[in-house]
């Protein structure tokens, strides 16, 4: 299976996903994206040294999954993108930070060994926050959401269209590649000759793919405006849900609850 | 060079979704101000097209490496630096929420390392001066050479700039323990390289383009040739190199701002000349001797935006970290217990859905 399958399979998997219903499916999109971000802020602001304080934020996401009854294994199969590169940066530190802190037999853990520990946690932490966001809310809702909070109906509509088409066209370049490696075998990739052709040809289908688009879309009355079904004000719960989810970020940032969990048993 | 959310602080990535969210306000407005309602499919398409085709590997003469198309370049010599712009944001965006390719927090930095610079530096200052003198018509050889060298500058210039961006970021927000210069010196080399492949891939596509349908290429086209006042055309350029000037100047004042100023130099920083000992001055008390600055001290380092990466003593971080670590134990005992628990209630829940359909 050749990468643009691989990503089209994903695509397919995150509509799936968020056309599940549950609780958290069925809370106000611009809600959840506030929740989201101000989680992977809170996340982001801990010290670079602060592991213990860092790790009770894993609870807040793994109740919502829970609740959402989103598989917490198809998010971190996403850490193939994210891990390499917060492991690039993080590495560096135990070579470069190398103060003891802790001795656990005969291995020394010094700050830079906690210091990366700490930044990998919070890769993982934020991915988490994205994709539950993604997940139950599909783009759609997400849309038809930045549309409530007045980001510009052009780069709104840009967004919802290049979606739709990315499927399209990941569909056309993975028929091409499959059937030049078939042309071609033994081959890692596009020989130089090619290097122009190979893109440039579905690039030239692509331009008049756009004008019948267009065609279409005045067909079917476009105005200038697209219309999004099933959107509906903020209510008492989606309150109640962006009040705890601060509240939860906001206790576990200023109180050390690990360490006084911890302290109750020592 | 998608950067993670865990790589920048929350400070950092403000200020990176205000100056990347100007400019996609400045690109909305212009588009709109066209008022080309055509053009939105075509910026669709050609961004799903782009998506689609960073994907590809092409293979390298005599290495056994691919790469990898560059967007930024080929979007705005395709569509326009603010068409071009827009579809940059949407294509990373898409990669941020549906791939986890760049995190959301860091979506403002990432639209400004990897969209602004080719898209508006690589536009400007590139594309098109270099593009302007061609004459498509009667000399075919030289506007070839032209797209070629304006494709391979542009993409190695704003990935040279997209990089050192990544590494004032990363060092910015504290992140890394490695200096900044041999940061530098270790992305932008890497980043070179990549920058003249991508930069051979996207004149390759270009030519491609330009040998069928010229009047698709920016600044070739009959139509589009010369139509932008060359008034206007220096004004947004002063503009770009404004931004892009206010951008570095501050960004190298926060990193200077690091290092000691002159005073706590003078004070603390020349030991040799014995000038704190002689004075009785101490570094650790120096300044927090009331009870007033205490508190405010304390509650300065609570509230900062920017984590304090200062390690507190090592007897007592040590103290607080075997508890720590008892405690992070329990909490995974409990994350893993709501797990439980959420699988026995769904569990619970799909046996009575069962029974009722039954």
């Amino acid at each position: 299976m050749n990468r643009m399958d691989t990503a089209l399979r994903e695509l397919a998997g995150m509509d799936d996903l968020a056309a599940l219903s549950s609780g958290i499916h069925d809370l106000h999109p611009g809600v959840k994206l506030l929740a989201a971000i101000i989680y992977i802020a809170t996340v982001a602001s801990f010290g670079k040294y602060d592991l213990s304080g860092l790790l009770p934020m894993v609870l807040w996401p793994v109740l919502l999954y829970q609740l959402s009854g989103i598989p917490v294994s198809l998010c971190f199969r996403r850490l193939r993108f994210v891990l390499p590169l917060v492991l690039a940066v993080g590495i560096w530190n135990p070579f470069m930070d190398r103060q003891p802190l802790l001795r656990i037999g005969m291995m020394t853990v010094t700050a830079g060994m906690l210091s990366m520990c700490t930044l990998m946690l919070k890769g993982v932490l934020c991915l988490l926050a994205s994709f539950l966001l993604m997940a139950t809310t599909g783009i759609d809702r997400l849309c038809a959401a930045l549309r409530a909070m007045h980001v510009p109906e052009y780069a709104v509509t840009l967004l919802l269209l290049t979606y739709r088409y990315i499927a399209v066209m990941l569909r056309e370049v993975s028929v091409m590649t499959d059937a030049y490696s078939l042309r071609a075998p033994g081959e890692k990739g596009i020989r130089f000759r090619a290097w122009g052709s190979f893109l440039g040809q579905l690039l030239l289908r692509s331009m008049d793919r756009a004008q019948a688009l267009y065609d279409s879309m005045l067909v079917r009355g476009y105005r200038g405006e697209f219309y999004y079904a099933g959107t509906r004000p903020v209510q008492g719960r989606d309150l109640l849900f962006l009040a705890l989810s601060a509240a939860a970020c906001m206790f576990f940032r200023f109180v050390p609850a690990a360490q006084i969990l911890g302290s109750l048993f020592i | 060079m998608h950067m993670a959310d865990a790589l920048l602080a929350p400070a950092v990535a403000g200020t990176m979704y205000v100056l990347s969210g100007t400019a996609a306000g400045l690109s909305v407005r212009e588009l709109r101000k066209e008022n080309a309602p055509e053009k939105l499919p075509v910026m669709a398409v050609t961004s799903a097209l782009v998506f689609a085709g960073q994907m590809i590997n092409y293979t390298i003469p005599g290495t056994g490496s691919s790469g990898h198309l560059c967007g930024g370049m080929l979007l705005s010599a395709l569509l326009g630096p603010h068409a071009g712009f827009l579809s940059m944001i949407v294509i990373l965006t898409i990669q941020c929420l549906f791939f986890a390719d760049g995190g959301l927090m860091a979506l403002g930095a990432n639209v400004w390392n990897m969209a602004f610079y080719g898209c508006f530096l690589g536009y400007y200052l590139i594309w098109r001066p270099i593009m302007q003198g061609a004459s498509p018509a009667k000399d075919r050889a030289n506007t070839r050479v032209r797209i070629i060298a304006a494709s391979i500058l542009g993409c190695v210039i704003s990935l040279q700039l997209g990089a050192f961006s990544v590494v004032l970021e990363t060092s910015l927000s504290g992140i890394t323990d490695l200096p900044f210069v041999p940061f530098a010196g270790l992305m932008l080399p890497i980043h070179l390289a990549i920058g003249l492949i991508e930069g051979l891939i996207t004149s390759a596509v270009l030519v491609f383009v330009y040998e069928s349908r010229p009047e698709l290429l920016q600044e070739l086209g009959t139509e589009k040739a010369g139509s932008l006042p060359a008034k206007r055309s220096l004004r947004t350029t002063i503009i770009v190199l404004a931004v892009t000037a206010a951008f570095v100047s501050g960004g190298l004042s926060l990193f200077a701002s690091s290092n000691p100023d002159g005073l706590e130099w003078a004070l603390f920083g020349n030991e040799e000349e014995g000038y704190a000992a002689n004075m009785g001055l101490n570094e650790e008390n120096f300044g927090k001797q009331s009870a007033v600055a205490d508190t405010a001290g304390k509650i300065q380092e609570t509230t900062s935006l920017l984590p304090d990466y200062a390690f507190k003593d090592s007897d007592s971080a040590a103290g607080t970290t075997f508890s720590g670590l008892v405690g992070s134990v329990l909490v995974a005992t409990v994350a893993a217990g709501i797990c439980i628990a959420g699988g026995f209630f769904r569990k619970k829940a799909g046996k009575g859905a069962e029974h009722q359909t039954v």
